[in-house]
This record gives structure tokens, C-alpha cells and sequence, in this order.
């Protein structure tokens, strides 16, 4: 009777407090306000995305994502706290609530936006996987890696990729196991794989890193398609709004020529309606999803637009140097493309 | 016959012969060689083995620490130091990371500015250990103490801390050493409360958070007083609620009260940002406190006759020690979050200390009950002679006994629990090894640095380790009661 009894209030308070949280749910950018901080899931560490230096303070790419988001919703870039995640723990720590926005350059696919219950919010980066070789091999092309021993990280998609690609193409390799990006270049320079394979904006990094970088090749095969976004929980459809158009905000910015040096002129003097809506100088956009009419003009203040935060985290002027590629407008031929803010 | 013997030998030495020196084969270093190393063919082999081995490390690695660099920015700059030294084809260490980071790894996201807090928190640590570990020696505790007082001190004035908290530190370790020298059983009401102010160091706040936390208790043991007198159960079920009550309804409330009539503040640092040593440190320090007691408390529970006490026990015991370290930490960090009602925040830190300890305890409680278990049951049947009841059994006669001859074991999984709390690495949070190693790594001037981070945390896990190690050594001996 007693044992009942105390399951009893253990289900109903389980039932009570997932209904909190249902209820919950649909006011993300009300808990925010409150708190008067995001919550950034971040990559606990990935060069050129997610790193912090030596004083604690958070820069790269998802990271200046972060910050604009929070400027768009608090008014303030450096309102953000940053919950660094593992690959184990990310997807976990967003459906959960221990964080409101998850910009961890994680891939979009088709599971993860269903099955784990994930609303992408776009792409802020194209990767794709890519092999890196040692110039010595003689390799051009990542079709004569037939029968190569190839160091791959588990549990992740590139390992799925990686199978895929050898078997379409009717090649053997003998895989290495590595657990870390770091261990997999350990393995690399000491010769115990003959290419190494991952994103090719993480082999870039790594290349750049090494002590002779011309010796080392990234060959021009990308076998895979990995749309990188941040990421938001479903239910909470106007959250999500927020997320995607500060996101298109960044880029769309960069589309109309709004820089971060140029947009309190254009505040004044733009006679571009596209312009004028997106810095809230005509029409009330914000006020659609419950904010005020600067908000876009706060998150391209807070890092610059898309281009300027590609430039200052893994463009070409930085020792990463990744080309804009397919992250380039799509009227540079890229697939950057913003929806139209009306 | 011994007159015959008189004449017939013409010569009888009436002195000693002076000693002559062992032959060279016998004495010093060769005897100790001979008899240690070369004492047959197999240890022969083997140390001929061995010392191939040493020389093998020696010649491969020398030239790899002998062109260590410990000026510079970047991994880059590193190389082109090595490279300009040592020629194009040398390697060498690059050290300087640690001398750019080395604050992470030992304080994580901590302030800069108050890195003289924790210092001086550990530094107390051992004011607060000294009359529970160094009660028998006076002069052991008198080098520890004034170890202890020159280091932090120093650390503190080199760290910036204010002149206030120096004053505060040099009279906490001048009290602690004049009590010591005095008698140190003195010093255990500091070391009771020591626990209240190092969290409240460490975290920072209100110091009236750690002061309505003792008023809890305070009033149970009033209530305690005033019902004792009707009934004994009622008296403790009440001491017990009134504690609960205070804490949860009245003390957060009683705090804000107090702090704007009389703000006693310290600036107050987030979990999130520890890491580091500073991380390892305050999970293995609170899980080795708290897991010891529970452990025992577990180890008698299992024991016990009474048929719910022991099963509950067992169960605890079998399914905490059933399941791995890590899916406690990620039913700490994740799984929790879906219980707990939104908007509640149990800090990360505190969630992975409690798991930690409970998966010690439940080590623990089986490395005591072994030791109970060694026990002659003389020792049980003597102490019901004496007529002594359970507790006071248990505490003069059997648990001193058991726990000594436990001490391999306990400190055994102490210095388990200890390197196990670089798993937190998993839930997110920088522990010293890999997480702080990775985070160092993602900023483009330290990528491709390896081993170099790896020595200097191992070397100061080790030297922590190896000092636990020794203590019990002492301890042991101390302990011995028989004359062998």
C-alpha cells in the first residue's frame, strides 16, 4: 500500500513536471529574458569555432554566432554563457533545456531533425569530408587511395561516410581508430595511417597547424555533404524563429553590404527597402516575433556580418585560411542564401 | 698433552691479528651489486634487460627534453626556436605552453584576480587536516604546518590578495600552529566548520548562506532538547525536520535578509568557471570527506542483522558498484535535468560530487567490510563481555581494528576516486587532463602540442598520488600494535 502510494507521487510528480515543461517550452525567449542570459552550447574546443583563450573569454565562429544571438534577444553580445558540450552530450543538454541554443558545428541531417526532435535553424557553415595526405604518397586524387590505411575518428559521421565512399568506389582501406582530433594527427605524423580524414575545415586547421604544411596535401575529393547550424528544440517555434533570422540576419547583411563599420550610416541614409527592414528603420519586424525593431541591427553590431565573422575566425587572413568556397553568397556562386526579409 | 703441545710448538701468538678488509668481492657496492643485481644468471638477464630498456628511453627521448623551449607564443615560434638552436633536423619540447597556460590547468576560468582564494582554501585544507591526519606527531605537524604557512603566504603575495585576507590567513595558520603546539584537539571545531568555509572561499557570496546553515542544526538541537524529555524518537524525528525545514524554506530567505542589513559578500564565482586542478581537487577532496563516513556507515549496514538495513545496503552497494563511473555522471548531467522541474539550477559541480561519493562510498564499503570481516570474532564476543552496546562496540573495539587494517584498501580507492575525477571531462566540465588540454589546443597557437601537457599534469597527479601512497605507509606503521 505504501510502496503505491510513494510510486504514485513519484508518477504524478514526473507527469506535473513534464507538463511544466510542455508548458514551458513555448517561452524560451521569456525564460532568456528572465534569466537576462543565453545559454551557448559550444564545442568544448575546436580551433577556428569554439575556443577559449588563455583569460576564459570564448571566440570563433559558432561562437560569434552566440553572441549575436544574444545580442539581437538581451541587448548585449557578452550576455551569453557558454555550456561547452562533448559529441556525447550536446544533442542531450539542448532536448533537456540546459541550453537554449546549440551552435556546435553540428551536422543536419535528416535523424537528427526528426528522430532526436532538433529544429535546424539553417547553415552557418558547407563542410565536407576531406582526406589529407603526405606529399611523398605521390596520391593526387582520393581515388587511388585503394588499399590505404586511413586514420578515421569513431562514432562519428565521417566513419559512415568514409564505408560508404570505399564500397561505392570499389576500394579496400584498413581504418585507424582515433578518439580526438589531436590523437588522430599524433597517428598522422607518425606515420601510422597514410591519409587522414575528417571535415576539411578541421583538416585545414590541422594542416596549418603542422611543422611543414607544404609536405602535406588535401586532396580535392569532398565525399560527403555536412550542412553545419545551430540548433534549437522543437515545440518552441517562435525561439526557433529567432535563432534562423538572426542567422539570416548575419548573412543577409553581408548580401546588402551592412558591415559592422558602415551600419550606423546606413541607419540614416539608406534608401534600399530591403536595408531599411532589416535595421528596423521601416516596417516592425521585430515586434512579429516579440522583439524590438533593432534586434538585427544589434546582432550585426555585436561581431560584424557573416563575411566579417568568416574573415576574423577561419577566413584567409588567419592562419586557418578556408577559402569561402560554398559558403560564399549565392551571388558569388555560393550557397549562402538569406530569405528575404518582408 | 698440553705440555707436549708447549715444547714441541716454538711460536704462540698472545695478540690479536688487526681485522683485514673484506675481500673486494664482498664489501660496498659490489657486494650490494652482486647480491641485488647480478645474484644468477636469470636476474642476470634481467637486469642486463634492464638496463637496455633505461638506455633505450634515454637515447631516444634525451635530445627531446634536452631541447626543451620554455620561452615562447606559439607551437610555431617553438620550432623555429628549436630550429634555429639545434639545427633543421632536431626536435625538442615545447614547455611554453605550460608556462603560457599553466593558470588553466591549475585554476580552469577562475578569475585571475582571485586565484590567491582557492590557494589560500587549500592552503587552510591542511590547517583543518592537520588533527585529523597528524595527531600523534608534534614534530611531523610542525614541518607540515610551516610548509604549509611559508607556501600559501607566499602564494597569496604573489598571487595580489589583499592585505585583509593575508592577515586572515596568517592569523588562521598562526592559530592552527599555536593550537598544534599547544594541543591539537583544539583545532578539530576548525575543522568541522572548515567545510562551510571553503565552499563559501571557493564559491564566494554571502558568508550568511554558510552561517544560516549552521543556525539548521542549531535549532534541531533545541528542538532536540525540548522533546527529549517526552520521547527520544520524537525528539530526533523532530531535531531532523526542524533542520530540513530551516534549510529549505527559511535559510535562502534568512541570507538576503541578513546580507541587506549587513553585506558580508564575496564576489561570487560561477561553477562553470572551475577547471583544472582547481576542479580535481574540490571533487576529490569533498568525494574522499564524504565517501569515508558513508562508505562505513554502509559497511556496518551491511553487517547488520536487521533484515531492511541490510538489504537496502546491499542493493545500494551492489548497483553503484554494477554500473560505470561515467553513466552516474551522465545521469548527474543530463538525465537529472528532465526530472528536476524547469528553471531549478543544481549546480553541475555539487551534482558530480554527489555521484562521485556514492560510487566511492559503495567501494569503500566493501574495502572496510573486508576489514571487518579479518576481525577474530573474539573481538566482537569481548566487547559484548564488557557489556558495551552496538555504537560504543563499534567504536572503541571493532572499527579501529577493521579500518587499520583497511588502510591499503581505503587509500587505494581513494587514490582511485582521485584520477577518476578527470572523467568529468565527459559532462562537459575541464578537468586538468583532457578537456583543459583540448581547450588549449583549439586556439591555433598551441595546435599540435601533445605530450608536453600530458607530462605536466601527469607529474602533478602524481606527485599527489605518490604523497596519499606514502601516507598510508606512515600510517600503517604508526598503527602497528603487534611486535614482530
Amino acid at each position: 500500500m505504501k510502496k503505491s502510494v510513494f510510486l504514485g507521487t513519484v508518477a504524478a510528480t514526473t507527469v506535473l513536471a513534464s507538463m511544466a515543461m510542455a508548458q514551458e517550452g513555448g517561452a524560451t525567449l521569456a525564460q532568456v529574458m528572465e534569466r537576462d542570459e543565453l545559454n551557448c552550447g559550444v564545442n568544448t574546443g575546436l580551433v577556428g569555432f569554439a575556443a577559449p583563450d588563455a583569460n576564459g573569454n570564448w571566440t570563433g565562429f559558432d561562437v560569434a554566432y552566440c553572441r549575436a544571438l544574444a545580442a539581437a534577444v538581451l541587448g548585449d553580445p557578452d550576455k551569453v554563457s557558454f555550456v561547452p558540450t562533448t559529441g556525447q552530450t550536446r544533442f542531450t543538454a539542448l532536448s533537456s533545456g540546459e541550453v537554449d541554443v546549440l551552435a556546435r558545428n553540428s551536422t543536419w541531417t535528416y535523424s537528427r531533425d526528426t528522430d532526436l526532435a532538433l529544429d535546424f535553424v539553417g547553415v552557418n557553415y558547407y563542410d565536407g569530408q576531406g582526406f589529407m595526405v603526405s606529399r611523398e604518397l605521390g596520391v593526387t586524387s582520393a581515388k587511388e587511395l585503394d588499399g590505404a590505411t586511413i586514420c578515421i575518428q569513431t562514432g562519428t559521421t565521417t566513419e559512415l561516410n568514409l564505408a560508404d565512399y570505399f564500397r561505392a568506389n570499389q576500394m579496400d582501406y584498413t581504418p585507424v581508430n582515433i578518439d580526438s582530433n589531436a590523437e588522430g594527427e599524433q597517428q598522422y605524423m607518425a606515420g601510422a595511417c597514410d591519409a587522414y580524414t575528417t571535415d576539411a575545415s578541421g583538416l585545414a586547421a590541422t594542416r596549418a597547424a603542422f611543422a611543414d604544411p607544404e609536405s602535406h596535401i588535401i586532396l580535392p575529393e569532398i565525399i560527403s555533404k555536412e550542412p553545419l547550424g545551430p540548433a534549437v528544440r522543437h515545440g518552441d517555434n517562435n525561439w526557433g524563429d529567432i535563432a534562423r533570422w538572426t542567422l539570416n540576419a548575419l548573412i543577409a547583411a553581408e548580401e546588402y553590404g551592412v558591415t559592422s563599420r558602415n551600419i550606423e550610416e546606413l541607419v540614416r541614409s539608406s534608401t534600399n527597402p530591403e536595408v531599411q527592414r532589416l535595421l528596423g528603420t521601416t516596417d516592425e519586424l521585430g515586434a512579429m516575433m516579440g522583439l524590438d525593431a533593432e534586434w538585427a541591427r544589434r546582432a550585426i553590431l555585436a561581431n560584424g556580418n557573416y563575411g566579417e565573422i568568416f574573415a576574423a575566425n577561419i577566413g584567409e587572413q588567419t592562419p586557418i585560411g578556408l577559402a569561402r568556397g560554398l559558403n560564399a553568397q549565392w551571388t558569388q556562386g555560393g550557397l549562402l542564401y538569406a530569405q528575404p526579409f518582408r | 698433552m698440553s705440555d707436549t703441545h708447549a715444547q714441541t710448538v716454538p711460536f704462540v701468538r698472545d695478540t690479536m691479528l688487526p681485522s683485514a678488509a673484506p675481500p673486494i668481492r664482498e664489501s660496498g657496492a659490489v657486494r650490494w651489486m652482486r647480491e641485488n643485481l647480478f645474484s644468477g644468471p636469470v636476474n642476470t638477464i634481467l637486469t642486463l634487460l634492464g638496463l637496455l630498456i633505461v638506455w633505450f628511453l634515454i637515447a631516444t627521448f634525451w635530445d627531446w627534453f634536452a631541447h626543451s623551449v620554455w620561452n615562447a607564443s606559439s607551437l610555431n615560434e617553438c620550432r623555429e626556436i628549436i630550429t634555429a638552436t639545434w639545427g633543421d633536423t632536431a626536435r625538442g619540447a615545447c614547455f611554453a605552453v605550460i608556462r603560457e597556460r599553466w593558470n588553466q590547468y591549475l585554476f580552469g576560468f577562475y578569475p585571475r584576480e582571485l586565484y590567491w582564494r582557492p590557494t589560500m582554501t587549500f592552503g587552510l585544507l591542511m590547517v583543518a587536516l592537520a588533527p585529523v591526519l597528524f595527531s600523534a606527531s608534534l614534530t611531523i605537524r610542525r614541518v607540515v604546518l610551516a610548509i604549509t604557512a611559508v607556501v600559501t603566504l607566499w602564494a597569496m603575495v604573489v598571487l595580489g590578495a589583499p592585505v585583509v585576507w593575508l592577515a586572515f590567513a596568517v592569523l588562521v595558520l598562526a592559530g592552527g600552529g599555536y593550537l598544534s603546539e599547544r594541543n591539537i584537539t583544539w583545532l578539530l571545531p576548525f575543522s568541522a566548520l572548515y567545510p562551510l568555509l571553503g565552499v563559501w572561499l571557493l564559491w564566494g557570496g554571502s558568508l550568511w548562506g554558510p552561517i544560516f546553515v549552521l543556525v539548521g542544526p542549531a535549532l534541531g538541537w533545541v528542538a532536540w532538547r525540548l522533546l527529549s524529555r517526552v520521547s527520544g524518537l520524537l525528539a530526533t524525528v523532530a531535531a531532523i525536520l526542524v533542520t530540513l525545514v530551516f534549510w529549505m524554506v527559511l535559510a535562502g530567505d534568512a541570507t538576503g535578509d541578513a546580507e541587506r542589513m549587513l553585506s558580508l559578500s564575496i564576489e561570487s564565482v560561477r561553477s562553470d568557471r572551475f577547471g583544472g586542478f582547481l576542479l580535481s581537487l574540490t571533487i576529490g577532496v569533498a568525494g574522499i570527506a564524504l565517501s569515508l563516513p558513508l562508505g562505513i556507515v554502509l559497511a556496518l549496514a551491511r553487517q547488520s542483522d536487521m533484515f531492511l538495513i541490510k538489504s537496502l545496503s546491499v542493493i545500494f552497494i551492489e548497483f553503484i558498484r554494477g554500473v560505470p563511473l561515467i553513466t552516474l555522471l551522465f545521469v548527474a548531467s543530463l538525465l537529472l535535468n528532465y526530472f528536476l522541474p524547469p528553471g531549478t539550477s543544481f549546480d553541475i559541480i555539487l551534482r558530480v560530487i554527489i555521484m562521485v561519493t556514492i560510487f566511492a562510498a559503495a567501494y569503500m564499503a566493501e574495502v572496510i567490510r573486508g576489514g571487518l570481516a579479518a576481525l577474530p570474532k573474539g573481538q566482537y564476543e569481548a566487547a559484548d563481555a564488557l557489556g558495551l552496546d552496538y555504537w560504543k562496540a563499534q567504536r572503541l573495539i571493532v572499527l579501529p581494528q577493521a579500518l587499520k587494517i583497511s588502510i591499503p584498501g581505503i587509500v587505494s580507492t581513494f587514490i582511485g576516486m582521485f584520477k577518476d575525477t578527470t572523467l568529468v571531462t565527459f559532462v562537459g566540465l575541464y578537468d586538468p587532463l583532457k578537456s583543459m588540454s583540448d581547450a588549449v589546443r583549439a586556439n591555433i597557437e598551441w595546435k599540435g602540442i601533445y605530450w608536453e601537457p600530458f607530462i605536466f599534469v601527469g607529474g602533478i597527479f602524481f606527485l599527489i598520488c605518490f604523497g596519499m601512497s606514502r601516507y598510508s605507509m606512515y600510517l600503517e606503521r604508526r598503527l602497528q600494535r603487534d611486535h614482530r
